[in-house]
């Protein structure tokens, strides 16, 4: 597993560096705007090319540049039905603290899981290595929580069957 | 040939990130912008820049400031659309401001006075560079459109020595040389080899396409004025040259490059996202990419780490990580440069640049062996 782990991340890594390179942009459509671009999509010519990085057909990566935003969507590994349950309960709870994360957004783009999206605000405030090495952990973390959750449900799930079905054995 | 840039004054000026900044004729003041509707001027001290001024006029971020080292006035712009030049009164020892009638309705992006201090141009996210004069009967700042055919955000813009041409990149792509020529402010002067004749006001002479090379992120005029020099978000810089119509362009293996200076007819230095000058260079006829100049000597292992090999294993592997985990980069500049410019007088030797970042510092960075 480890061996298609690191070029995955190695892949997402170096785009998400590449991608966040952002300037403040001030909106050429509206006067007095100053939106991401990614977001707001009034002018073409600012957004880059997405890049999709799959890991294989449930794990995948969306990265959107822009001049001053760039969004990064994450569909976590869901393999079973447990797995997806977990999944959907955990990315709920982020999203709704999405404002005390700074740079969750608070709905993911369709078809992925969770989505973040880091303005030229947030390169301005933060060290930029820090925010990709930010992505990267918590991509490696949530699979980590998910399968450390199952693990602990079914171990539940175990000694509840073991004691309701232990009153039947006297 | 042996040539180098050393880091002669490091300084931490804010901790927000200076999005402007420029020096006056001796460099004894430098104005900055700190990442808000404010420009700051701070005065060179024994120990360090101590701030003296602050102008506020702009209502938002201010996007660029420019000193012009003879009249001693400042030009700025802000994404409030406005541009004003500041003009120092003695008497009343401050800087007095003079609105500019910019006649823009986006974000002015990019001020620069012209060589000959007498008009300046600012680039706008209105699609426009507004070339900007005094006017004497009316006492006030006026501004001429160049309009086409520029169709995004034109992000930066720079003098040809000559003071007629016009340099505008932006963010469709495409570089373009205009003429600037004024006739209420300019004599009559030649603008070979870009174009020939009499100039016009905002005659397109030259129009070259970054095509996948992306947004033009910087242009420069070469000291003779006889190259043009642009950086595009595709981490290369190009060079145009009007006489044999070729176009050289500089593949760089880092991060895009946002601001470039000419240190002399066959040396561009370039900064950008990779938080480190580095420099491109003509070297028997061809331009190539040379090395970064911030030469950072690695800081030494510690014990700790060295024994510890199988965590850095496990790092590279978990986390695509290579060097050690650790906040501070290994260049003078922690992050995004923003700006470089020049320090010398001397347009063709320059001995000395500056660079201002994201991270609040402004270094100076001394040239030898050019």
């Amino acid at each position: 597993m480890a061996n298609t782990l690191r070029p995955y991340l190695t892949a997402v890594r170096s785009t998400l560096s590449a991608a966040m390179c952002l300037d403040n942009f001030s909106s050429q459509v509206v006067e007095r705007h100053n939106k991401p671009e990614v977001e707001a999509r009034m002018s073409k010519e600012v957004l880059l090319a997405p890049v999709v990085i799959s890991r294989n057909e449930n794990e995948r990566v969306l990265i959107e540049a822009s001049v001053n935003a760039v969004r990064v969507s994450i569909k976590i590994k869901q393999a079973d039905d447990p797995e997806r349950l977990l999944c959907h309960k955990f990315t709920r709870f982020l999203t709704q603290r999405a404002e005390s994360f700074v740079v969750l957004r608070r709905k993911p783009v369709e078809g992925y899981d969770i989505s973040f999206l880091i303005t030229n605000v947030h390169t301005e405030q933060m060290y930029k290595h820090k925010l990709v090495d930010f992505i990267l952990q918590f991509m490696e973390d949530v699979d980590k929580e998910i399968s450390e959750m199952k693990l602990s449900i079914n171990a539940r799930a175990r000694i509840v069957a073991e004691t309701y079905l232990g009153q039947f054995i006297n | 040939m042996a040539s180098a840039a050393t880091p002669a004054d490091i300084q931490q000026i804010v901790s927000v990130p200076i999005s402007a900044h420029a020096y006056n004729k001796d460099r004894t003041k430098v104005a900055i912008v700190p990442n808000s509707n404010e420009v700051h001027i701070y005065d060179k001290g024994p120990d360090g820049w101590v701030l003296s001024d602050t102008l506020k006029e702009h209502g938002q971020l201010v996007t660029s400031v420019d000193w012009a080292p003879t009249t001693n006035r400042l030009v700025t712009c802000s994404q409030d659309r406005n541009a004003y030049v500041w003009n120092w009164n003695a008497t009343k020892r401050r800087w007095d401001p003079d609105l500019v009638l910019l006649r823009i309705n986006r974000a002015a992006t990019c001020v620069r006075w012209s060589p000959a201090e007498n008009k300046f141009a600012v680039a706008s996210g209105a699609k426009t560079v507004s070339v900007c004069y005094y006017e004497e009967e009316n006492k006030w700042w006026v501004s001429k459109h160049i309009k086409k055919p520029i169709k995004s955000t034109v992000l930066a813009i720079d003098w040809h020595p000559n003071n007629l041409l016009l340099a505008a990149g932006s963010a469709d792509m495409t570089v373009r040389v205009y003429a600037a020529y004024i006739k209420e402010v300019d004599s009559k002067g030649s603008a070979a080899p870009w174009a020939e004749g009499r100039l016009t006001f905002a005659a397109l002479l030259a129009e070259y396409d970054t095509g996948a090379l992306g947004w033009a992120h910087s242009v420069a005029f070469s000291p003779s004025g006889g190259l043009l020099a642009w950086t595009s978000h595709g981490s290369s810089a190009s060079i145009a040259d009007p006489v044999s119509k070729q176009v050289e362009t500089v593949r760089y293996g880092g991060l895009p490059l946002v601001s470039s200076v000419w240190l002399n007819e066959d040396a561009i230095v370039a900064a950008g996202h990779d938080c480190y000058p580095v420099l491109v260079a003509r070297r028997s006829g061809r331009w190539e990419y040379i090395d970064k100049l911030d030469q950072q000597t690695k800081r030494a292992p510690s014990a700790a780490l060295g024994s510890l090999a199988m965590n850095r294993f496990r790092q590279m592997d978990s986390k695509a990580q290579q060097g050690k985990e650790d906040t501070d980069l290994q260049s003078v500049h922690q992050n995004t440069i923003t700006e470089i410019v020049r320090l010398s007088d001397d347009r063709a030797h320059v001995s000395a640049f500056s660079t201002a970042g994201v991270d609040g510092r402004i270094v100076r960075w001394e040239v030898k062996g050019f």
